[in-house]
């Protein structure tokens, strides 16, 4: 099929096998980020639940916080949401190098992220005295943004294989859906992190 | 252009270079097949076997129940064997007979109804029946061990499962096969999902779809929506039980009640994932055998859909008696009578279907009344507990016992019973027995009343749940022991329904296609199906679209010719390839699960530092899973070609097409 080698030529968003015309992959995954929300639900309300009856002696959230290192790495995870975009416009065109540099970039966001979340993590461990034992906000605390980090490594070693696999030959424009799929998971991730920074940390400062 | 379109499957195997395959099996019986099965079909009749297996199991630990109860101070069990045998009974019953019993009909009727080849995403469909088989391994491990079976009830309540009071790994292996047991259904739902709303034939609108179908549909939103509630709720008592967080511990803040909340949050729209698709199978058997259509197909639909969507706000009716107040305890209240409203208005449209009609009272049809009579006084007793004063008086007592087993094994299992008794003649081309189904059904049904009916009368008597025994003068000699004797002669109903089934498997009597003469396309397929389901994708034109194809044959003959023309020009019969990752993804599984369930801690001694066994086993599961997934993308989703002769026999295989 001469027609669909050229770049832009097949239709993205209405994928004739199927009855809806949304390909299987996208409402697989629409369906699993339902689930997920679920998820971090359960876990989040635990957290604000939890928060409202601190035994005595809880550390006060305030203190333990750093909320400038959070506000940068959130900063950073939904820029990296921008060029998880820009990723799947550039398989969308069959455009192999702009969507390298994309994850790539999309990559070092995410890592950088997380090495925020270990510093952080780190220094409330080892200076605030805040571990997952020691008290029922550490262990919310840690729970729910453990959770968080993990979805976000996830995603980053996702992520760094469709940035291997293009190397192969084998990632055309007809595969852009699994390069779609995965941003919607990663972009779910990015909107999950903006209610955790809202629940988590910036409530404590009102 | 369509056509043009479609055809770029075909050419991909010649502009694209070849996808990374290592293996790929091709086995079509033997072991191989079965480990390496995407065959829908297949994968339902290993749910099917798995379930049937486990309710043997799940019975016989509710006759050792009933032996230690036929008379008072009996020493038949201990207090601690009691409490392993309620435990393992009802979680075995529940996530190990009932549901995968309905995911067995998911798999093998749901793709038949809507006409389509295969559910959408086959290996993750293999992924799901494995990981379910290794979630109900790792439960029942505990028997095989000495730190026993999981002994803290079916609902595992904070603080009973924390390591101070359950600090062996039987409670590990619970958490842990509950968690798989959701990764499983929650990946088999997904899949029904996409399926039913992309795989259907042409013609076959939402409006036309089998009320199975749409049960199918309802039931696997609440999965994916409800599972999660469980899941988290599991991993924070694991977190509290290996990492010594305080989830649950009270003395640090923890709330036990959470507990309480999260498990029920799943628990009551589980209710529902238990009941719906029995409520699918019993509105496909009373039209086939009143010779009507369904009465009020509409209302049906929507009425299991206002079960599901209220199945979310009655939770807090599990826990009127911990002092919610007296806010909450009116909200759920209210809910708990507004949900039954629905499901009373299925019962009047199921009347209103026999109602005048033509009843032929084969085997299916008498399972079928049956469930509409027993599931009325399991509703009936249910509904009785939206009135929370009332409630109180009988929470935790044998009434409730009373009521749900009048809707599980009344309402879901008898359903369940009717179905395979329904679609036995079109899974295996066999037909059962009317003599033998029949007795077996008047055996279960006596039985059943006779065990469960006195129930109510012990609960209001006062008799408490979950207690291993009781004294002579109580007032409870003569319920129990009646309630034994049932339990017996429910024993012999379900041995006679097996032995039968088994017999008719072997050397049942061969059956014509279609024997019921019934209205649903899975109809449409000789018996047993063929690997490919439908030699040509039917083209739906009516609710009942077999019904109408039976009716109106020379218009569908023509057309099926045209569509067979034209898939041969698409190039035939499209195939998914099977797959050996998605169960090898769930023997990492296993190995991981294994050890963070079953390994004891490293002792500090020997292993200083952060590696020792169960962290090495742990990590090693873990690799292996990962490494699966990651072949399970490379070798892609690609299939094969098949070519039909006219009689529906296979003419050629066509592999190197590619996609």
């Amino acid at each position: 099929m001469s027609s669909t080698a050229a770049a832009g030529a097949i239709d993205h968003h209405h994928d004739s096998t199927t009855v809806t015309g949304i390909p299987n992959k996208k409402l697989l995954m629409w369906a699993f980020l339902a689930s997920d929300c679920m998820f971090f639900g359960c876990l989040i309300s635990t957290h604000l639940i939890y928060r409202l009856h601190p035994p005595p002696g809880t550390p006060n959230a305030r203190d333990v916080f750093s909320i400038e290192l959070t506000s940068f790495s959130t900063f950073i995870l939904l820029m990296s949401s921008l060029m998880m975009a820009l990723a799947v416009n550039s398989i969308q065109k069959g455009n192999l190098k702009s969507l390298r540099w994309s994850l790539l970039t999309t990559i070092l966001f995410g890592l950088i992220f997380l090495g925020c979340q270990v510093y952080e993590f780190r220094n409330f461990v080892f200076e605030k005295h805040l571990t997952i034992t020691n008290s029922i906000l550490g262990t919310t605390f840690f729970t729910l943004t453990g959770t968080h980090g993990l979805h976000v490594l996830i995603g980053v070693i996702w992520l760094t294989i469709m940035l291997l696999y293009s190397f192969t030959g084998r990632l055309t424009e007809k595969d852009a859906i699994d390069v779609e799929s995965m941003g919607l998971y990663w972009h779910f991730v990015d909107i999950v992190w903006i209610v955790i920074f809202t629940a988590v940390y910036l409530l404590e400062y009102i | 252009m369509e056509a043009l379109a479609k055809s770029d499957f075909i050419a991909k195997g010649e502009t694209a270079a070849k996808p990374l395959v290592l293996w790929r099996p091709t086995a079509k019986t033997g072991l191989m097949s079965w480990l390496t099965t995407v065959d829908h079909k297949k994968i339902g009749f290993l749910y099917g076997i798995s379930a049937l297996f486990f309710f043997i199991f799940g019975g016989f630990e509710a006759l050792l129940i009933r032996v230690q109860l036929a008379v008072p101070n009996n020493t038949f069990l201990t207090s601690a064997q009691y409490s392993e045998m309620f435990t393992m009974h009802g979680t075995t019953m529940i996530f190990l007979v009932v549901m995968p019993m309905g995911a067995a009909f998911f798999n093998f009727i749901m793709p038949l109804q809507i006409g389509a080849r295969d559910v959408a995403f086959p290996r993750l469909n293999a992924f799901s029946f494995w990981t379910f088989a290794v979630g109900a391994v790792i439960l029942n491990l505990g028997w095989f061990m000495k730190d026993g079976a999981p002994d803290a009830g079916w609902f595992g309540y904070a603080p009973l499962t924390t390591r101070h009071f359950s600090p062996t790994h039987a409670i590990d292996m619970w958490v842990m096969g509950l968690q798989l047991l959701g990764v499983a259904s929650i990946a088999a739902a997904l899949n029904f999902i996409v399926t039913i709303i992309n795989m259907r034939a042409p013609g076959m609108t939402m409006m036309r779809l089998p009320v199975f179908t749409w049960m199918t549909l309802f039931t696997s939103f609440l999965i994916v929506l409800s599972f999660p509630a469980i899941t988290i709720a599991l991993v924070e008592i694991m977190m509290d039980r290996l990492f010594g967080t305080n989830f649950f511990e009270v003395s640090n803040g923890g709330l036990p009640i959470l507990w309480q909340h999260l498990f029920w949050i799943f628990g009551h729209p589980e209710v529902y994932i238990l009941i719906l698709p029995a409520m699918g199978i019993i509105s496909e058997i009373l039209p086939t055998f009143s010779r009507k259509p369904l009465f009020g197909y509409p209302i049906v639909v929507f009425s299991g859909a206002s079960i599901g969507f209220l199945g979310f706000g009655v939770w807090s009716h599990h826990m009127f008696t911990t002092g919610m107040g007296t806010t909450a305890t009116a909200a759920f209240a209210l809910m708990t009578m507004a949900i039954a409203v629905p499901t009373g208005v299925k019962i009047f449209n199921w009347i209103g279907t026999l109602w005048k009609g033509h009843l032929t009272m084969r085997t299916p049809m008498i399972f079928a009344i049956g469930f509409l009579w027993m599931f009325m006084i399991g509703g009936l007793s249910g509904v009785m507990h939206s009135a929370a004063p009332s409630d109180a008086e009988q929470h935790g007592s044998y009434f409730i016992v009373a009521h749900f087993h009048y809707v599980l094994i009344g309402g879901s299992l008898f359903a369940l019973f009717s179905g395979i008794h329904y679609w036995f003649p079109l899974m295996f081309g066999r037909r059962v027995s009317e003599f033998w189904g029949k007795t077996s059904f008047w055996f279960i049904f006596i039985g059943f009343n006779v065990t469960f009916f006195p129930m109510h009368f012990l609960g209001m008597e006062g008799m408490p749940r979950r207690t291993f025994t009781y004294d002579g003068d109580m007032g409870w000699n003569l319920g129990n022991l009646t309630a034994t004797i049932g339990a017996f002669i429910l024993a012999i109903g379900v041995a006679i329904y097996f032995v039968t089934m088994i017999y008719t498997f072997f050397k049942g009597e061969k059956t014509t296609k279609d024997p019921w003469d019934a209205r649903t396309l899975e109809w449409s397929l000789p018996n047993p199906p063929p690997e490919y389901n439908f030699r040509v994708i039917p083209t739906v034109h009516a609710r009942d679209g077999w019904w109408y194809e039976k009716r109106h044959k020379a218009e569908i003959e023509k057309e099926q010719a045209e569509h067979a023309k034209e898939d041969e020009a698409h190039g035939g019969i499209h195939m998914p390839y099977q797959s050996i990752y998605p169960f090898l993804a769930s023997v990492g599984i296993f190995i991981g699960a294994l050890g963070v369930a079953v390994i004891d801690p490293a002792n500090t001694a020997q292993y200083p530092g952060f590696w020792g066994p169960k962290v090495a086993v742990t990590i090693l599961g873990g690799a292996i899973m990962f490494v699966s997934v990651l072949l399970w993308a490379l070798e892609g989703n690609d299939g094969y070609h098949i070519h039909l002769n006219e009689d529906g026999t296979i003419k050629s295989e066509d592999h190197h097409a590619g996609h």
